[in-house]
């Protein structure tokens, strides 16, 4: 075991100070020391994406990072995206469309796709399809997850348009 | 898949970063995107009890355009040199690479430094600097000095870099003419089974100069002079791409793995880089 | 009735029972992290388990030294095969009838077995204890090969080495674990040897992976004061893991409680055993703390479920005219180490006689010799029924084979020997009474909606093109019709450890008019809580919205075989109608009383009981399960409750037709999947939208089978695809697009007509995949090429006919 160093991490808004090893995972600090457990732990070697949150504006996954090389970051986990009371439109769009069965990779997949349609506010379904690439399921043949991402990002447009 | 412990340092510039180096000898590594490096510790195949993390070093980041000259911070983010319009624009043959390589999330964190230092036969961006003729800058205890891309690598891993010294930037001309990185894998996420960069210029109906280079086709990537040479004054038709296709082949040394014995990768390379010379050609 | 009463499609639609795509109740906290699965669990003082294990796929151990492992900082225990002995849990029984080191116990037979186990303050200091237990092997001889395995003098497993039968009779070789045979052999011979036509073929269905995202893992928590333990645990059937902790443990069953939290997918990898459970349980009973174990990825496809791995020697006969007269299989099973397989007891090749498929062969003869070798343990049913997916693809191979050899095209072949609708209920040559089926209505609509002979014309003008050097990309189109056999299964034939293979359900009607119904089933995925709701909705008229349906606390919910097999919705399903049906029956004697009418006078209407001829007379079942337990009923106990144990009195037998084209290249092997057609009957329809995503995802898992993924092995036993780098899972830019589209036949003998759906779409996708492959290589000389068929594999068939120049 290594000395354990003073980590300050702003998750969903709150930040965190965290006395932890360096070679902790991200993923293991926001689940085990945080107690932020919709990010999952699925391949271990940045294959599978269930771990994705978004750091400092990026879609990182936290399996492939230490917490040492996150410390001052601004984090999003699915727990930040929406609230109970007002869901993320993407969130809204998995559950209309079917876009996920078991649930283990939702979290990362919907953190993902909310920073893909901030990038790309209208995808293509082939935007969408190399742009979740990253995130793997088993379940769903991805069909409507796809479906999913693309209803979001027309909600998002026409509230938008509502808005203005 | 937990690594072993290890001491982590944020050096905020380069003579810091170069300090920590020399005090920690062989024990210590930098860290640049970390998505080679992190799975290997995790595995316990890398051990690294000093990690020094580049992220806070300025002097590492940034593209900067310089007339037709680029230079590339080694921290750049391939996901950077896909956002950016002035190297999409100028050298588009970095960013058709670069969106073949991993995934999205893997592309806001790998580096085109640590792309380049590590060594891995089975990065992308080796070959493409190679076929760019694009050169290396790394900063050591004995100050700087640049190595040619060409000349860098030695086998799998190892390369001119010493273990003292830090890869800071990469620098090449902007290409002219047609360009094309062709590659073939089995997924996303995967590296290449077989993968070519080509840049090509023409005059009139005759290839002016061409450039061709290889990934994960032998030990260390393969710039292939003679498959240039063998498209030079032709009309890149049938009988010239086959010629370079042959002179290519002569230059790799390809082996075995999970994604297939040695005729067939011998076989996807002349595919692949008959392809990228054809798709190049037709830009130029 | 008045006007504010709604008319009667109102009341349906409210109900939102059978056959309405409702969505999810499970979404709301998937989609906002909130799910629970077994990591998530953290108990207070709770320790983490890790194993140190065999780097070598065959070796004796020599010595186990973890001084310098218990030394370490946070380290509790170091369990060993000897620390296991005194409990006789160094060794377990398997489901089939075998029995699996827990831990090494001498010797090593696979590498990632289980060697040691650690436990530690947390993971970091476990993996960290498990780099410091030194182990001494010496490396024996390794067998990865069954054929060889079964000619060798090496001995796998010494602990049997001396005992000529086993669970599932003679042993001829101390490699050998069984031959399971079925159908008349001397008669299918006779046929064979004297037919018209014979085609014969070594089919091999690779050894895969059900490779779930979330691995295998659990919490053991024993509280010494009350004597109780508490296992959490990604557990496909908890009832059964209760009853064989007890066994195992000696802990008197009453005193267990296993729960099954959510599930991130299970396809088969989480109905067994593992010596992660074991082990932790032994560590929580030995430090009085919770103790976690999680596998990681490398340790999931490495050590825990393998699936198939069936070497089909095939022989298939027919007239001159095309009527196949006879089938025979013999196959090789590699079980690797230990034959840990999940299937009924009595069926150790599962449902692998299912293989005569969807067409009426006269006779036919199954033989499968299990064997030994150097892999890991395993052969579960992955994303299938027990062995119907190796079944499936064997037949539908060696239909295409057959074809070959009458010239004829290999849709027609299928067309002119399936079982005809007139023929079900169908006595199959190998023993199975198929339930209902319309195969020929199926088949015509899928050849009809891909334009058929379209297809085969655009396919026979590329090949010109082809064969004129014009293109390199030759197009295949994969044909596919698949009976599966699920809901396994009735009591008289089908056990798990004795288990007889029964569901159930229970329901409690709350006094407001709402409900909660628990089952023996656990969900994966399914969205058991979304279409159990359904089925109780239609049956009982309260709002599928009114109902919690909960699985997996072995406290709470009644005993039941568990979720595998699609048997949830044919058994569960059925038991959940039946209790549905008594809380109904019930109803009635209440409804009766408050209208004071005759009981017989009421009937059931949507969502309330009215008097039969005055419709406006009416209570609903709020109103009747009010009454229920405020008012004092003569000859009606308060309450209204109830619980079914479903029994099947048969399997059920959804079927379905399959097309997939896609374009070969040559040289590369590289393959552009351009269309997948799939064409489901699963009986009667409880939920549409479920049902797709159900086919969406079986398929995508038969994509990748047939496509690329495997577990392979090197001639040392080292497992060359143990992380996600190498076993192919495909990313949502490689999967294609599916179109899906259904008929319905009902299955006569369940209460709701349904069949289950949720693996069909992998035993039909495989060979609709497999074949699309084939297909195009066959005008230019292929018969068999095994899966996987990735890139090389592709190319070295294309080279092996001389495409390559």
């Amino acid at each position: 075991m290594s000395k354990k160093m003073q980590i300050t991490l702003t998750v969903n808004g709150e930040a965190h100070d965290i006395l932890a090893e360096p070679r902790e995972l991200l993923i293991y600090v926001l689940r085990e020391r945080l107690n932020i457990t919709g990010p999952h732990v699925g391949c271990e070697t940045s294959h599978c994406g269930a771990c994705t949150v978004t750091l400092n504006g990026k879609s990182v996954k936290s399996c492939t990072m230490f917490a040492a090389q996150a410390d001052g970051a601004e984090i999003t986990t699915i727990e930040g995206l929406g609230s109970p009371d007002s869901r993320h439109a993407l969130q809204e769009a998995f559950k209309e469309h079917h876009g996920l069965q078991c649930g283990f990779c939702t979290p990362g997949m919907i953190t993902r796709a909310a920073k893909l349609l901030e990038e790309n506010p209208n995808p293509t379904e082939e935007d969408v399809r190399f742009g979740m690439a990253g995130n793997l399921c088993r379940c769903t043949g991805y069909q409507n997850i796809v479906k999913s991402v693309l209803a979001a990002a027309s909600d998002i447009n026409t509230a938008k348009e509502a808005a203005q | 898949m937990i690594p072993a412990a290890f001491e982590y340092h944020r050096p905020g510039d380069l003579p810091s970063a170069l300090a920590l180096l020399r005090e920690h000898g062989d024990d210590a590594r930098v860290i640049a995107g970390g998505h080679s490096l992190i799975p290997m510790m995790k595995l316990r195949m890398a051990e690294v009890p000093h990690l020094i993390d580049l992220q806070a070093i300025k002097a590492l980041r940034g593209i900067t355009i310089d007339g037709t000259r680029v230079t590339l911070g080694a921290m750049v983010t391939q996901h950077e040199v896909i956002d950016s319009d002035a190297l999409m624009s100028l050298a588009p043959i970095l960013g058709e690479a670069a969106l073949q390589i991993a995934d999205p999330q893997v592309r806001y964190m790998g580096t085109i430094g640590g792309n380049v230092a590590n060594g891995d036969p089975g990065n992308d961006m080796p070959g493409l600097m190679q076929c760019l003729d694009a050169t290396f800058h790394l900063e050591g205890p004995e100050g700087t000095r640049s190595v040619l891309a060409r000349a860098f690598y030695d086998s799998a891993y190892m390369t001119a870099r010493s273990d003292d010294e830090i890869l800071t930037a990469i620098s090449f001309e902007a290409p002219k003419g047609g360009f094309a990185y062709e590659k073939q894998k089995r997924k996303i996420g995967d590296y290449a089974t077989a993968a070519a960069a080509v840049m090509l210029t023409r005059e009139g109906d005759t290839c002016a100069a061409a450039s061709i280079a290889m990934t994960n086709l032998s030990d260390v990537p393969v710039w292939s002079a003679a498959a240039g040479a063998a498209l030079v004054g032709t009309d890149v038709g049938a009988e010239a791409v086959s010629a370079a296709v042959d002179a290519a082949l002569a230059d790799i040394d390809p082996t075995e793995d999970n994604r297939g014995p040695v005729a067939f990768k011998r076989h996807v390379a002349a595919i692949i880089i008959a392809r990228a010379i054809t798709r190049a050609w037709g830009r130029a | 009735m008045n006007d504010l009463t709604p008319d009667r499609e109102d009341r349906v639609a409210k109900l939102k029972g059978l056959g309405c795509s409702r969505k999810r109740v499970e979404d709301a906290r998937f989609t906002q992290g909130k799910g629970n699965y077994v990591d998530d669990i953290k108990l207070p003082g709770m320790l983490h388990g890790d194993f140190v294990r065999s780097p070598y796929a065959h070796a004796r151990v020599v010595s186990i030294d973890a001084s310098a492992a218990l030394a370490l900082d946070g380290v509790v225990a170091v369990l060993t095969a000897k620390d296991l002995e005194p409990l006789g849990l160094h060794w377990m029984p398997t489901l089939a009838g075998d029995k699996q080191m827990v831990l090494a116990d001498g010797k090593v037979l696979f590498q990632g077995q289980e060697v040691a186990y650690v436990v530690a303050r947390d993971r970091y200091v476990a993996a960290d204890a498990v780099e410091l237990v030194e182990v001494e092997y010496e490396e024996l001889e390794v067998i990865v090969d069954p054929f060889k395995a079964l000619q060798s003098d090496v001995v796998l497993r010494e602990d049997i080495a001396g005992e000529t039968s086993g669970a599932h009779g003679e042993r001829r070789h101390p490699n050998h674990i069984f031959l399971w045979e079925e159908g008349d052999k001397s008669a299918t011979e006779q046929v064979i040897d004297s037919a018209d036509v014979v085609a014969e073929e070594m089919i091999y269905y690779h050894r895969t992976h059900p490779c779930p995202l979330e691995t295998c893992g659990c919490v053991a928590s024993m509280d010494k004061v009350n004597g109780k333990l508490t296992l959490y645990g990604t557990f496909q059937a908890p009832h059964v893991v209760r009853t064989v902790a007890s066994l195992l443990s000696g802990i008197e069953e009453h005193n267990i409680r296993v729960v099954s939290p959510d599930i991130g997918g299970g396809f088969g990898n989480k109905v067994g055993v593992y010596p992660g459970y074991v082990c932790s349980i032994v560590a929580s009973i030995v430090t009085g703390k919770p103790v976690k174990w999680v596998e990681d990825r490398m340790e999931n496809l490495m050590a825990t479920a393998f699936a198939r791995d069936y070497w089909m020697k095939g022989r298939i006969s027919a007239t001159k005219d095309g009527k196949i007269t006879a089938l025979e299989a013999k196959v090789t099973a590699d079980h690797g180490a230990f034959d840990a397989c999940a299937d009924p007891t009595k069926f150790p090749a599962g449902f692998f006689h299912i293989c005569t498929g969807s067409y009426d062969i006269p006779v036919a003869y199954v033989g499968v010799d299990g064997v030994y070798t150097n892999k890991a343990p395993g052969g579960v049913a992955y994303r299938c029924s027990f062995r119907v997916t190796e079944a499936a693809y064997f037949i539908e191979r060696m239909i295409e084979l057959l074809a070959i050899e009458l010239g004829m095209d290999a849709a027609e072949l299928r067309r002119i020997n399936f079982i005809r609708e007139d023929q079900f209920p169908y006595q199959s040559a190998l023993g199975w009474e198929y339930d209902s089926g319309d195969y020929h209505t199926a088949w015509d609509k899928a050849l009809a909606a891909v334009d058929y002979d379209g297809l085969r014309a655009e396919q026979a003008t590329r090949l010109e093109a082809f064969k004129r050097g014009e293109t390199r990309k030759l197009m295949g189109i994969g044909l596919s019709f698949f009976t599966e056999i699920v809901g396994a299964g009735p009591v008289k034939n089908c056990d798990i450890l004795g288990m007889g293979m029964f569901d159930s359900c229970e329901i409690r009607i709350h006094p407001t008019g709402s409900a909660i119904a628990r089952l023996g089933t656990i969900s994966q995925g399914q969205g058991h809580a979304t279409t159990f709701a359904q089925i109780l909705a239609s049956e009982i008229g309260i709002p599928a919205d009114s109902i919690t349906i909960e699985e997996g606390d072995t406290d709470t919910a009644p005993y039941g075989l568990g979720t595998y097999g699609s048997r949830s919705t044919p058994v569960a399903g059925a038991a959940t109608a039946l209790a549905g049906r008594k809380i109904r029956a019930k109803a009635q004697m209440i409804a009766a009383y408050l209208l004071e009418v005759h009981d017989n006078d009421v009937e059931f209407d949507v969502d309330r009981f009215v008097v039969k001829g005055a419709p406006e007379r009416f209570k609903t079942m709020a109103e009747i399960a009010y009454a229920a337990y405020n008012q004092a009923i003569p000859g009606v106990e308060p309450g209204l409750e109830a619980v079914s144990y479903y029994d099947p009195p048969n399997m059920t037998y959804p079927f379905g037709a399959y097309i997939c084209v896609m374009d070969v290249d040559v040289d590369t092997g590289e393959v552009h999947i351009r269309q997948v057609y799939a064409l489901d009957d699963c009986g009667t329809r409880i939920n549409p939208m479920v049902i797709e995503g159900q086919v969406h995802g079986g398929l995508t898992e038969a994509y990748a089978i047939a496509m690329a993924q495997e577990i392979a092995y090197d001639d040392m036993g080292n497992c060359k695809t143990a992380t996600l780098m190498d076993f192919f899972w495909p990313t949502a830019w490689e999967t294609p697009h599916y179109t899906t589209d259904h008929t319905e036949t009902p299955s006569p003998h369940h209460p709701i007509g349904a069949k289950g759906v949720g693996e069909s779409p992998n035993v039909g996708g495989v060979p609709a995949f497999s074949n699309a492959v084939h297909d195009a290589l066959r005008p230019l000389g292929l018969r068999q090429l095994h899966m996987p068929h990735d890139h090389w594999r592709i190319w070295k068939a294309a080279n092996d006919l001389g495409l390559h120049g």
